[in-house]
């Protein structure tokens, strides 16, 4: 077994606190949401509409993978939430401007489509959230490495919620 | 679907939500009263689901897509539950907006479940 010697690790993977698990559960009902509408498409007929079909299963897989990577800890799944959520970014602006200036590019709605009308915006504005939230989980993830031993007694984290 | 239940479990949705999602911005922990709400919605969610298996027979058929409309209506029912399962486990004020944010989707997708089955274009 190897030794666990007050390392930082456990304290900076805590990245699901506060307001974030309102976030990770926002993303887990947005890919449930862009799940169940690629199979649809999919199911019901690839053929009317192959690039706008693929979209949608690919920001379900994108949306999927987000969630996972931003409840589980570690520095590589900060990377892949830091990537995914990007990505998101990127496709709602492109897919969504694209969408504006020639719909005939997606006869069919994607989750992107009119920069994510159909979800109220929330594809437009939720990785705007996340990434800002990864960003503040660094920072004190790094101040907690840097002065971890004085972190760890004086700006312990908050009281964990067991009842009351 | 019924038109007229569909009205009262969007409404019932709607503020269920509402209710969970303020109380918890106020930071109210998840309570009987909020938990209630949701539970409610979920009552009338699988209320509608044996609405949704009856009423082909008595010849109110959905006119849009069934399996679109029945991915909806199971992702729909699934989501109460999860939020009051995330609310037992994590008792703090966050999981009460959770529990709204859960009612408030169910809101939108019966909205969008009542136009897959009533008025469905393309």
């Amino acid at each position: 077994m190897t030794s666990t010697e007050q390392d930082p690790q456990p304290r900076s993977s805590r990245r699901v606190r506060g307001v974030g698990v309102v976030l990770i559960a926002v993303y887990g009902v947005l890919a449930l949401a862009a799940t169940g509408r690629s199979t649809v498409q999919i199911i019901t007929g690839f053929d009317q509409a192959p690039i706008a079909y693929s979209l949608s299963a690919l920001a379900a897989v994108v949306y999927i993978l987000a969630t996972i990577a931003l409840i589980a800890p570690g520095a590589v799944w900060y990377r892949i939430a830091l990537v995914t959520i990007s990505f998101e970014l990127l496709f709602v602006l492109v897919v969504g401007t694209l969408s504006v200036v020639d719909a005939e590019l997606f006869p069919r709605n994607t989750v992107w489509s009119y920069y994510g009308i159909g979800y109220l915006f929330v594809p437009l504005v939720l990785p705007i959230f996340g990434l800002l939230w990864l960003r503040r989980q660094r920072r004190v993830a790094a101040a907690h490495i840097q002065g971890h031993t004085i972190a760890a007694d004086t700006v312990s984290s908050p009281v964990p919620p067991t009842g009351v | 679907m019924i038109p007229w239940l569909a009205y009262v479990e969007i409404a019932v949705a709607a503020a269920a939500g509402l209710l969970a999602a303020v109380s918890g911005l106020l930071g109210r922990r998840p309570s009987d009263l909020t938990l209630g709400g949701a539970a409610l919605v979920e009552v009338l969610l699988i209320a509608q689901i044996v609405v949704a298996i009856v009423a082909p027979f008595t010849g109110n058929s959905p006119t849009g897509n069934p399996l679109e409309f029945w991915v909806y209506l199971v992702s729909a029912a699934l989501l109460p539950a999860a939020g009051i399962a995330w609310a037992l486990v994590d008792r703090g004020r966050w999981s009460t907006v959770i529990v709204g944010i859960a009612c408030l989707a169910v809101a939108i997708m019966l909205y969008r479940m009542l136009v897959i089955w009533t008025v469905q274009q393309a």
